[in-house]
Order: C-alpha cells, then sequence, then structure tokens
C-alpha cells in the first residue's frame, strides 16, 4: 500500500459534471523527489482531476494521501495547508502589484504590511538563492514577460511551504529557451526533495523532463510507466487509443501566384501600441504559409487585419493583383464574398455564437447569401440541409444540426467552423490555430483537410503558436516577434532551434527579414 | 438531446419547460407568498385578497377590457426592452420613448386633422414609431459610436422626455384658456375605435390598439427568428467579437435594434393617447416603460412569453385597484407593494432560485445516466 516514500496518492477518485463523468475509478501514486507527468488529450480530464487536489472540486467518490496520510481537501486553502502548491495554466497575479506583494497576498500576515513584507522578504531571498529563481522582487508583475510571471507563481507555491508543485499546461505561452528554462527550475526542485507534478498534452515535456508518466483518456487513467520506458509514439498512442501519425503525410507543394500580399504593413491599436511592423508577406496559391511565434507578437493583429475586422494604420494590402488597402472591399463581409475565408483563433470568442444551434452557426458571416434567404426571410430548410452536409463531410459528432454549438466537444467545434469556411470554396484562407484545444484524432482530419485544400491550389496562411504543427503543416515558415517578421525560411530548412531563437527576436545575419527573393515565381 | 447521445464533455443542460414555465412560476409563487405574508401582516386575509384580485382582473367583462387594456400598453414595452436585450442592450429608457412617441401621436392628431380619420390615424401611428424610435436613436448613436453606457444616457433620456412634455403641455400646447397641462381633445374622427364600438362589449378603454399590440408580437417573432436582419442582431447582442468577424456591424445593429425598440415604447402613445385620452396629457406612461423590463425578463424576451407576462401584469394592474378599492386595510401603496415584489423577483432576483433548480435537475440527469 502507501509507502512512506509516496508524496501523494489518489483512490479510486471519481468526479462527475452533470451527466459527464470527468474522472472515472482514477488511481494514482506519485513517488516524492520526482518529476510525475499527466498527459491526455484535452478534455481528458487531467485539469479536473488536478482542481480536485488543489481543492477546487470536491470529488464525489474517493480518497486523497498527502504523504500517506488521509487528507480531505474541500477548498484551496486545505490544499495549501498540507503542502500542496499549484501553478496555473492562466497565472493569478495582480498586474499592478510587485512580485513581493502578489507573493504575500492571502499570507500578509497581521495588520501591519511592512512587517509582513519584511520578513517575507528574507525568505524569498533565500528560496530564490536555493532554486536560482532569478527574480528582481520588486519588480512590478505587468512588467514582467510571461516566462518571469510562472516563476513568480513557481515562488507563490513555495512561499506557502509547498512540497508537492502542480503545473497545469505550464509552456502553452513559453518559448522553447523559456521552456527549457523552466525545465532546469523544476530540476532543481527536484534536486532538493520537491515533487512536481507537470500537465500537459505535449509529449515532448513528458519525455524530456520527467520520471513517470501517466496517461490519461476520456476521464480515466489508462496507463502509468517510467518514462525510460516508454517513448513518444508509444504515449500518443496511448493518449487516443490507437496510433497516430505524428508526421503530416504531405507532397510538395507547387506553389502558383501569390493571391494575398502585404507591403509594409503596419498596425497601430487604440492604446498607441504598434502591433503589426512593417510586415511584408506573400501567400500563394497552392502553398501553407506557416506564422510561427509566441502568441501575442501581433499574430492575431495580422490575422484580424486580413480578415477584415481591423484596419491596417498604412501599408497595403493586395488581393488578386488589387490593391484594396483603401477600396470598399475590405471589410470582412465583402472579403468573404470575393474569396477570403477566414477560421479565427479563437472559436469562442469569434469563430462560434455558442448559444446558437449549429445550423445558425454555419451561415455567420453567410448570412446574407442567396443561398439561405428566400426574400426577406431566412431559409432554415436551406440552412439546416447545409449544416448537416458540413457534418457528413467533416464527421461532426454528435450529427445533430439542432444542438447548440457549446454542446459539441472542441474538435468538433472546429471541425463547425472549418467546414463553413472551406466549404465556401475560398481562394485565400486565414487559419488562425487550427488544432488548439482539438484531440489528437481531429487534429489529424483538420490537416489532411488543409493540404487537401492546399492541393487543390488555395492560398492559405496557417497561424498557430504550436511549433510542431507549423512545421509539419508549413511549405513556408515566417516567424513574427514583436510585430515583425524576423525571418522566412522554407519548411524544410527549419528546425525547432531555429526557429526558437527567431521566436525569441533573434535574427538570422545572413537571412533577410522579409522574402523578396522568393518574389520570383510568376 | 437524450442523455444516450450526450457527449463526453457536452456541457449538462436542464430541460427547457425548466427554463421557460417552472422557474418564473417559482419566482411567482415567491413573490405571492411573500406578498400573503404582508397581508397578513397588516391585518387582512391573504386568500381573501386573492380572490378579490382574480375576480377583479377577470371576473367580469368590464374586469377583462380594462385588464387587456392595461396588457397591451405592457406588450409594448416589453417587446421594445426585449428586442434592446436580444442585441445585447438595457432599455431602461423605454418610458421616456413612450412618452416622446405619445407627442407624436398628438402632434399627428393635432396638426393633422384637416385630414379624413383614415389618414390621420396611420400617420398617427407613423408619428408614434419615429419619435418613440428617434427619441432611442440619439442614446443608440453615443452608445454605438461614442461608448457612453446606454444604461445612463436612456435613463438620463426620460427626465429629458419628462421635462420636454411638461414644457409643451404648459406652456405650447395647452388648451386655449385650458386650466391643466393638457391639450385640447383631438377631433373625434381621429379616436382609434374602441373595442365596444363595433363589438358587444361594455364601455371599457380597450380599443384596437390591443389588436395591434398582437400583430406586432407576431411581427416581432418573424423578425427575430426569420430573417437575417434579426440574426444580425442576436448574433450582435450574444457575441460582439464574432459579429465583427461575421462582417456584422455592431454599431449598425446596436442602432437598429435601440431604434425598433424605441418605436415599440411609442406605441404606448397609441393606446393611451390615440386610444383612450384623446389628447395629450402629462405622464400617460404610467410606469409602463419601467415595468415593461420585468416583463420581459419574465418572458424570456420571446413574444408569447411577454404576452403571458403582460397579461400577469395587466391583471395586477387592474385586480390591484378593485383590491385597494374592495379591502379595506389595502389600499393603493399596498398593491404597489404587491406589484413591486413581483417585479423583483421575476426581475431583480431572477437568478436567485436559478442555480438550485438547474442544480437539482441536473443532478437527477447524472444520477440517471450514472445507473444507467
Amino acid at each position: 500500500m502507501t509507502s512512506h516514500n509516496t508524496a501523494l496518492e489518489l483512490r479510486r477518485v471519481n468526479k462527475w459534471f452533470g451527466p459527464v463523468h470527468a474522472n472515472r475509478d482514477i488511481s494514482l501514486s506519485v513517488d516524492r523527489g520526482t518529476i510525475h507527468g499527466i498527459i491526455g488529450e484535452n478534455g481528458a480530464g487531467k485539469s479536473t482531476l488536478m482542481s480536485i487536489v488543489y481543492g477546487f472540486y470536491q470529488a464525489d467518490e474517493g480518497q486523497i494521501f498527502v504523504n500517506g496520510q488521509e487528507c480531505r481537501i474541500d477548498n484551496p486553502q486545505a490544499s495549501i495547508k498540507a503542502g500542496i502548491g499549484m501553478v496555473h495554466q492562466h497565472f493569478m497575479l495582480v498586474d499592478t502589484f510587485t512580485v513581493l506583494e502578489n507573493i504575500i497576498l492571502g499570507v500578509e500576515g497581521g495588520a501591519r504590511l511592512d512587517q509582513g513584507l519584511a520578513k517575507a522578504r528574507k525568505e524569498l531571498q533565500r528560496l530564490e538563492q536555493e532554486y536560482s529563481l532569478e527574480i528582481d522582487v520588486d519588480a512590478i508583475v505587468g512588467d514582467l514577460p510571461v516566462g518571469l510571471r510562472q516563476r513568480v507563481e513557481i515562488l507563490k507555491a513555495l512561499y506557502r511551504g509547498a512540497e508537492i508543485l502542480i503545473l497545469d499546461e505550464p509552456t502553452g505561452v513559453l518559448t522553447p529557451q523559456e521552456a527549457d528554462h523552466l525545465f532546469r527550475i523544476l530540476s532543481t526542485l527536484r534536486e532538493q526533495g520537491k515533487t512536481v507534478i507537470l500537465i500537459t498534452h505535449k509529449l515532448r515535456e513528458i519525455m524530456a523532463i520527467t520520471d513517470n508518466v501517466s496517461v490519461m483518456r476520456r476521464g480515466e487513467m489508462v496507463a502509468h510507466v517510467a518514462t525510460k520506458d516508454t517513448n513518444r509514439e508509444h504515449l500518443a498512442e496511448l493518449m487516443v487509443g490507437r496510433s497516430v501519425l505524428l508526421q503530416v503525410e504531405k507532397t510538395d507543394a507547387h506553389p502558383g501566384k501569390a493571391i494575398l500580399q502585404t507591403r509594409n504593413l503596419n498596425y497601430v491599436d487604440a492604446d498607441g501600441v504598434q502591433r503589426l511592423k512593417d510586415v511584408t508577406l506573400d501567400i500563394r496559391a497552392g502553398e501553407i504559409l506557416g506564422i510561427a511565434g509566441v502568441s501575442g507578437n501581433g499574430q492575431s493583429e495580422l490575422l484580424e487585419v486580413l480578415g477584415g475586422t481591423r484596419k491596417p494604420t498604412s501599408g497595403q494590402v493586395i488581393f488578386k493583383d488589387e490593391d484594396i488597402t483603401h477600396s470598399k472591399k475590405f471589410n470582412a463581409r465583402d472579403l468573404r464574398k470575393i474569396g477570403l475565408g477566414h477560421v479565427p483563433e479563437d472559436r469562442h470568442r469569434s469563430g462560434l455564437v455558442l448559444s446558437f444551434s449549429a445550423n445558425e452557426n454555419t451561415i455567420l458571416g453567410y448570412h446574407d447569401l442567396p443561398a439561405y434567404n428566400k426574400g426577406t426571410t431566412l431559409d432554415h430548410a436551406a440552412m439546416i440541409s447545409t449544416c448537416e452536409e458540413y457534418i457528413r463531410k467533416f464527421d461532426v459528432r454528435p450529427p445533430n444540426p439542432h444542438l447548440q454549438a457549446s454542446g459539441f466537444s472542441g474538435g468538433n467545434q472546429q471541425k463547425l467552423v472549418l467546414a463553413r469556411e472551406m466549404e465556401q470554396k475560398p481562394d485565400v484562407l486565414l487559419v488562425g490555430q487550427p488544432t488548439r484545444g482539438v484531440d489528437i484524432g481531429a487534429i489529424e482530419f483538420i490537416h489532411n483537410q488543409l493540404i487537401r485544400m492546399r492541393d487543390a491550389g488555395a492560398a492559405i496562411l496557417v497561424v498557430s503558436v504550436e511549433i510542431d504543427e507549423v512545421m509539419s503543416l508549413s511549405d513556408r515558415i515566417a516567424v513574427m516577434f514583436d510585430g515583425e517578421i524576423v525571418g522566412e525560411l522554407d519548411a524544410r530548412d527549419a528546425d525547432e532551434t531555429r526557429l526558437g531563437l527567431m521566436m525569441a527576436g533573434i535574427r538570422e545575419k545572413n537571412g533577410s527579414p522579409h522574402a523578396q527573393q522568393d518574389e520570383t515565381v510568376a | 438531446m437524450s442523455d444516450a447521445t450526450a457527449k463526453f464533455g457536452a456541457p449538462a443542460k436542464v430541460p427547457a419547460w425548466v427554463n421557460l414555465i417552472l422557474i418564473p412560476l417559482v419566482n411567482l409563487l415567491a413573490a405571492f407568498i411573500l406578498s400573503g405574508a404582508v397581508i397578513l401582516i397588516v391585518g387582512d386575509d391573504p386568500l381573501q385578497a386573492l380572490e378579490v384580485l382574480i375576480y377583479g382582473a377577470f371576473g367580469y367583462p368590464d374586469a377583462i377590457g380594462y385588464t387587456l387594456y392595461y396588457t397591451t400598453n405592457f406588450v409594448f414595452t416589453g417587446l421594445a426592452v426585449a428586442i434592446a436585450f436580444h442585441c445585447g442592450l438595457f432599455n431602461i429608457g423605454a418610458e421616456g420613448q413612450a412618452l416622446i412617441g405619445g407627442l407624436g401621436v398628438g402632434l399627428a392628431a393635432l396638426y393633422l386633422d384637416f385630414m379624413p380619420g383614415w389618414m390621420v390615424i396611420p400617420l398617427a401611428i407613423f408619428a408614434a414609431a419615429l419619435f418613440g424610435g428617434f427619441w432611442a436613436y440619439v442614446p443608440a448613436y453615443l452608445q454605438a459610436r461614442r461608448g457612453s453606457h446606454i444604461v445612463i444616457t436612456t435613463i438620463m433620456f426620460n427626465f429629458i422626455a419628462a421635462s420636454i412634455m411638461t414644457y409643451l403641455l404648459v406652456e405650447i400646447l395647452i388648451a386655449p384658456g385650458g386650466q391643466s397641462p393638457e391639450s385640447r381633445e383631438f377631433a373625434e374622427f381621429t379616436w382609434l375605435p374602441y373595442l365596444h364600438d363595433f363589438l358587444p362589449f361594455p364601455n371599457t378603454p380597450l380599443n384596437l390598439s390591443f389588436f395591434f399590440a398582437l400583430i406586432l408580437s407576431g411581427a416581432f417573432y418573424y423578425f427575430m427568428w426569420h430573417t437575417r436582419w434579426g440574426y444580425e442582431i442576436r448574433v450582435t447582442g450574444q457575441n460582439e467579437t464574432a459579429a465583427r468577424y461575421a462582417g456584422i456591424s455592431p454599431a449598425r445593429n446596436i442602432i437598429l435594434a435601440m431604434v425598433i425598440s424605441g418605436a415599440l415604447a411609442g406605441f404606448v402613445g397609441v393606446n393611451e393617447v390615440l386610444g383612450v385620452h384623446h389628447r395629450l396629457i402629462l405622464d400617460f406612461s404610467g410606469g409602463f416603460g419601467f415595468v415593461g423590463i420585468a416583463v420581459a425578463l419574465m418572458g424570456r424576451n420571446h413574444p408569447v412569453g411577454i404576452f403571458l407576462a403582460a397579461l400577469l401584469f395587466g391583471a395586477l394592474y387592474q385586480g390591484g385597484s378593485e383590491l385597494a378599492f374592495e379591502m379595506k386595510t389595502i389600499n393603493r401603496e399596498m398593491v404597489i407593494v404587491i406589484q413591486g415584489l413581483i417585479i423583483l423577483f421575476s426581475g431583480a432576483l431572477e437568478h436567485m432560485f436559478r442555480p438550485r433548480i438547474e442544480s437539482l435537475f441536473k443532478r437527477r440527469k447524472a444520477t440517471a445516466t450514472a445507473e444507467a
């Protein structure tokens, strides 16, 4: 049973959300002084499980043991008392406070703030040195880059006496270099005898850093293995329940004419921040141009400008040899009519109206097409039959055109959006985060659809923060940093280190930032 | 979607009737229980009061006429608030829009009466929509293009409307030689026909506006769910970012929804001014605009629900006056307390019982699935 070397043990934990059995008979044992990975597709129940351990949710059934002692964890306070700390995917920090103030938030220790701060400062200096966190405790959190903010979160947990540290998808917002630094910190923590639980869906991270790994699938724990005894392919198979292709299979591209071009495109937002700087790109027929970059470096703005929802401050946008920058056509509605499809980065915020049915979402953006209207009346029959056709072609489940969009899983929602934009057969397709929050089975399908569309001669722009995805999907890759294209290269020449350096804003000396030399194509 | 096909990760949903019928009824019941307690405290019999209320609202033809007359106003303002809700806007200004709508009716009836009645009446109705719509347009424009919050501006516009009406009725439109702030009576051929003018029905203020309200309810349904303009308004209201992404201009739809909202509220003027008072008076809007918010909330922004909620409030207005008349300890103010409680529970405290009732159903469904 529980050996005294076990830091955390779960026995037969069950959790329901309404009819959804989010965690089914989960048992897990984490050894002290190890890094334990929990891997699974989005929606597999990893985050739910860890929220139970951290006291955000209560398990409906099951027991939790910390250091061999059974614990009732009804709220995060109880969990902190038991020595469990959590670093959330979305940081829980007050941007306008200093690092120090953030860390003592909630554990100020008495009415006089200055005493608490002085005590905390001393303790933090010790912690910092011990774990080489390299952080200025007097810096304002809002000024720090994300990598450092994450370290503040880690420090916060350690300050509260955490012996077990849970990190939920910690690398989603980091560059590969920042992620490496995080892993070094985690290794130090392990050496000091702390226990780390790493939740992720990235196989690479699991292989790089963990000692043991547990795989979850559809709410169940399907395997516990020692990392050294496994490999990426095997883990992927466990996650999905069948073997999957990690590499997209595609033939070489035969790029044609540039269909959508930008010339020195600039965009300054309402706060006066320059989001796009002199962006010059050619999106060519029959080719997938991938944009790599850490999120927040202008990719979203680029998509929105090209999609017609934001007006560029200066520069040109050329669509099918016509400068449309100042044309009346340069808006989201008319661009769709002249052959531009747009799969937005965030399907919940922009791509779908979640409270609408699937068939009402089928016409979003195309609702004034004659196909969906009979005079002044919306043709509900046409909407439903089109939606049924999309559902069939894209294998959306459940196949119910009347179901609310919010009732579909992430992957199926994404398929609904993709179907809507791809089935209009646009000449240019803008795709933001094609597979964010989508399970592996659907990723494969979506990638294949995009390749097929490329082969049919469409010009495709793919923006993704998943570096693997950009590398495997694109024919050409441009890297964005701080609103600029810092480099553009053939996908065959790309590797993680090269891209990673560019993503951190380091230009390659010989490569020109804009691939003007590529304009030789007729 | 049945339980068997419930996908992993799909959010738990409660059956529609819980949301549409059960929760409004529970809210209503809570309001009635509390009202009963208040009546008990002042020393009267709540059950007898309820009996008087219901009899007073529906017990005899006159009562029904009055109830439906009030209902008409609530349908107009309920629809007005609802269309703004569908666009994600909180129109607190139905009261002022009703007043200004009535002003339009009055001006048409007062100054166009050289035309025959069959021309003046439609023009007056059109003027109600035009004036009410304009009164909503200004806050809508400020919201859409300048970002001034619509709640604040529409509240302010209520005050401005009331002041304008007072000024006009005291200084300009007042009947020559008149002592009270009201206009001269309109020529009789411009009056909207009463129901008792052409049906064997007792003399009540119920007039043709009631049927107009029913037609508008139908039109409202068609517009919201069967035209692309209604679709655009709903997209804007549900998700403005998605609207922008789809090439739907939120600003345009905010203005469109508010203008229609103002026009609908303006029709209160048709019922009150053209149908009943036959002259412009002060404060004919009588709080209908504010109650319209509760009507829309209770009616779930759907014309059928709005009609039922409007009927409830119409009955409360009419039965309430009867109650104040019949029972000695219950005065006019007490009736307002009861109305206030209903508005409180079905409007402001809409979400008090909801989470508990919903979780009850979700849990029941969950156990059913788990055992299956």
